[in-house]
């Protein structure tokens, strides 16, 4: 590579750090079709990957807000069964699909606020807020459904992320990840390109400056506690679309596999850093191990010993570019 | 050789395209206290690290006692004696003064360490340092950060048989009175047959301090003598190739109405009492010790700080506002404290400057980051801030540079009262020159700008007025005319 080259190309890699991971996602497919052909690079597989990656990847969206805000959320998984009970409560007692939807979100990101006002009220570091959240909000969620699933009426809510019935395939995709992409573009567009994005990028890169410029630190903190609640609560929905339940014990450990996700599309837990594309990116990176696992007939033990290389192979190589592009 | 402890000899060195260093070379003499002084960009930090084994030149040779010197990383540096104290401090916060000092190289005994003879050696080095007062005890992050300084140097003189020490701009966090004693310990070292590499800014303290100097300019020695034979003006001369009287632009200010008023203000702990009315058109400095209370008036006057007492009156409002609301009044700070709190070293040199207005960048709520690109290259260009473009991290800047940034989000806010805070410490002379030139057209602008400098030459040759602030009380603010930096540094230590 010439000079000129690398110092062009170098700081637009360390600015895009979804690029790495999508170039890790594009070889591993390549990799698992040379292995498994018939049954990997299927475009059925790939649908059930883009499904299956679709809780995770609309939880991450929220949580790429709060780590790059320099903050964590450890109740993403609590929030994401909480709503499950919720919406299954709801069309119990009656609600129609969507305010029972929307009720399972409204109450999600109740949860985001009562985080976001503890930590900036309370001074308390965000892990610890929201590690006493993960076990209040599932204890919440068991006492609400008495420790038990609550059976819902079947509805349209449960064909989310479903596979399309053979008549609506023009649809190409089921509509929870028509959800996702439409959420993922917003959410993308959001740090870049508003001035409450500018100002999430700014309260985590350095909190002091940023209140120096005149921002309302606190205001921001809890809108994107907010705001990656709701999601978490939108992931709730596609969760509970899925068990066709309510279950207070679902989700147990998600929102390590969303923090993963985050981590390997760039994010960095000291804030200021982050990107939407590359948290998606990492989710389906995670799916895509488990599912060529799966079909290589590779134990869970080993997967999972997989993905946990590659989150620190990832965060690694991250740092790396960082130092060659002098940041 | 006994004549030379260490000499370097037309070392190069190239970081990609960059040459950062172009031949250089320097002598330095056992007992001596050597000056290195440059501007920012000139090589010196550069020269160091391949001082201090942190990188290699890529031609040249370094002598030490004769001895070809090639120190494979820090602690091979430190081995052979050559101790670098660095500008940023790098004590552990949490260790104690004496775990601090001999960190990484405590006596132990099966792993179990022999806490006597640490402390022993601790106060030792201490005690070279004419230092007994510092408890071994005490928890680092507790300590001023003058006490901070003097234990990390402790640590190098602990750590190895030092033969050279380098510090890198240590005053440039300390009040007047933590420098004498720096000094003081420094010229004992020397005593002792030590050989000192002193970089700095600070020409009166090259001028105090150092036997001879050496003037690099980009990545080359260009002048090298005794110091009492080179006046200030020469020097400045061979750092930027222009002359002393040019640094301090003046033109005719006329003061226009008072913008900016406040009476009796009191911080919860300082300011006691300040009390001034600031115009517009005019530069008015307070000069005082470093713990004076000056910073903190700015932050109440800005609403960083709460205000304990007093009234304070920005054009028609009065009374205490955030920060928020003061920039929306024209109020705009530019911080001490860099790294800190004045900017955000990750993001972009655009984002930094648009930071505090990106409202009419882009239509609502809607960020545009093309506008925020060309927003920033206006004041990139007006500024000459040196850099890539304006989406390069403000962190890849030099200090100056980074200064510049500063001030550009003030000039981009349109703040009409300019409150800055040491916006020249530790920067370079050429673009301190160009600060001064830029806050004497804001002044010929109509804007108010209030200057807190522990730079006595800045504040005389700068402001209009000057004001000293002594124990949190604020004197009043005189014509510059009647002031000198004696007049003002007797104020400082109250004994005007």
């Amino acid at each position: 590579m010439s000079a000129a080259v690398r110092q062009r190309l170098m700081p637009w890699l360390a600015r895009n750090s979804w690029v790495g991971p999508l170039v890790a996602l594009l070889v591993l497919y390549g990799v698992f079709a040379l292995l498994v052909p018939d049954t990997f690079p299927t475009a059925g597989n790939v649908r059930t990957m883009i499904r299956q990656t679709t809780v995770v990847g609309i939880a991450a969206l929220g949580m790429t807000l709060v780590v790059i805000l320099g903050g964590i959320d450890l109740s993403v998984g609590s929030t994401v069964a909480l709503a499950t009970v919720v919406i299954a409560y709801l069309l119990q007692a009656g609600a129609a699909p969507l305010p029972a939807a929307l009720g399972g979100v409204v109450l999600a990101a109740a949860c985001g606020a009562f985080n976001g006002i503890l930590i900036t009220s309370l001074r308390v570091m965000p892990f610890i807020v929201t590690l006493g959240a993960m076990g209040i909000i599932r204890g919440a969620a068991k006492g609400l459904a008495h420790e038990q699933k609550i059976d819902a009426p079947v509805t349209w809510l449960n064909n989310l992320i479903a596979e399309l019935p053979a008549g609506s395939r023009w649809q190409l995709l089921p509509p929870g990840v028509w959800l996702l992409i439409l959420l993922a573009a917003a959410v993308a567009a959001l740090p870049h390109y508003t001035r409450f994005g500018r100002h999430i990028f700014a309260v985590g890169s350095n909190e002091q400056t940023a209140r120096l410029c005149g921002v309302h630190v606190s205001g921001v903190k809890v809108a994107v506690y907010v705001i990656a609640a709701a999601l978490a609560g939108i992931a709730g929905i596609m969760q509970f679309s899925r068990l066709t339940v309510g279950d207070p014990t679902v989700a147990t450990g998600l929102e390590l596999d969303v923090i993963a996700a985050v981590v390997i599309g760039g994010g960095t837990l000291t804030g200021g850093e982050g990107s939407i594309l590359g948290s998606i990116v990492g989710a389906m990176l995670m799916t895509e191990i488990k599912t060529g696992g799966t079909h290589l007939g590779l134990s869970n033990w080993v997967q999972e010993i997989i993905t946990g290389v590659i989150i620190i192979v990832a965060v690694a190589l991250d740092r790396l570019r960082h130092r060659r592009a002098g940041t | 050789m006994s004549d030379r402890r260490l000499h370097v000899a037309d070392v190069s060195k190239q970081f990609g395209p960059t040459r950062a260093l172009a031949g250089v070379t320097l002598s330095v003499a056992p007992g001596e206290v050597h000056a290195v002084v440059g501007e920012n960009g000139a090589g010196k930090s550069t020269l160091m690290k391949i001082l201090s084994g942190a990188c290699e030149p890529d031609s040249g040779e370094i002598f030490l006692d004769g001895a070809r010197y090639r120190p494979k990383n820090p602690l091979d540096a430190r081995r052979h004696g050559v101790a670098m104290v660095y500008q940023e401090l790098s004590l552990a916060p949490h260790l104690t003064v004496a775990e601090n000092i001999l960190l990484g190289a405590e006596p132990a005994t099966l792993g179990v360490v022999r806490r006597a003879e640490r402390d022993g050696l601790a106060r030792q080095a201490l005690d070279q340092l004419d230092r007994p007062d510092i408890p071994l005890d005490a928890v680092a992050r507790d300590l001023p950060v003058a006490v901070q300084q003097v234990v990390e140097i402790a640590r190098s003189l602990a750590q190895s048989s030092a033969r050279v020490l380098i510090l890198d701009e240590p005053t440039s966090s300390l009040a007047e009175d933590d420098v004498r004693r720096l000094f003081a310990a420094i010229r004992r070292l020397r005593e002792r047959g030590l050989s000192v590499i002193y970089i700095s800014h600070v020409l009166e303290e090259v001028h105090a301090l150092a036997d001879r100097l050496t003037v690099l300019r980009d990545g080359a020695t260009v002048g090298t003598g005794r110091v009492a034979d080179m006046p200030a003006g020469d020097i400045v001369r061979l750092m930027a190739g222009r002359q002393l009287d040019e640094l301090f632009p003046r033109s005719p200010h006329v003061p226009g109405d008072v913008i900016v008023e406040f009476d009796g203000v009191a911080g919860l702990s300082k300011p006691d009492a300040a009390s001034l009315a600031l115009r517009r058109g005019e530069v008015v400095g307070i000069g005082g010790l470093v713990g004076a209370g000056r910073t903190e008036l700015l932050r109440a006057l800005f609403g960083l700080d709460p205000v304990r007492r007093g009234t304070i009156r920005v054009a028609t409002w009065t009374g205490w506002a955030t920060p928020r609301r003061r920039l929306d009044q024209g109020v705009g700070l530019v911080s001490e404290d860099r790294k800190g709190e004045g900017l955000a070293m990750g993001m972009s040199i655009a984002d930094n400057v648009t930071l505090s207005k990106l409202a009419g960048l882009g239509p609502g709520p809607v960020v545009s980051p093309a506008r925020q690109q060309r927003a920033a290259a206006r004041w990139i260009e007006r500024l000459r801030i040196r850099c890539r473009d304006g989406a390069q991290r403000v962190s890849d800047l030099s200090g100056g540079n980074q200064q510049k940034v500063a001030l550009a989000r003030l000039l981009h806010h349109d703040a009409d009262v300019y409150l800055l805070d040491e916006p020249t410490r530790g920067i370079d002379v050429g673009s301190k020159a160009d600060i001064y030139g830029l806050i004497d057209g804001l002044a010929l602008a109509g804007k108010a700008v209030l200057l807190v400098s522990s730079y006595l030459p800045e504040l005389v040759g700068v402001c209009d007025r000057v004001s000293v602030m002594h124990r949190g009380r604020l004197g009043p603010a005189r014509p510059a005319r009647d002031v000198t930096e004696h007049s003002v540094l007797m104020e400082a230590i109250g004994q005007a």
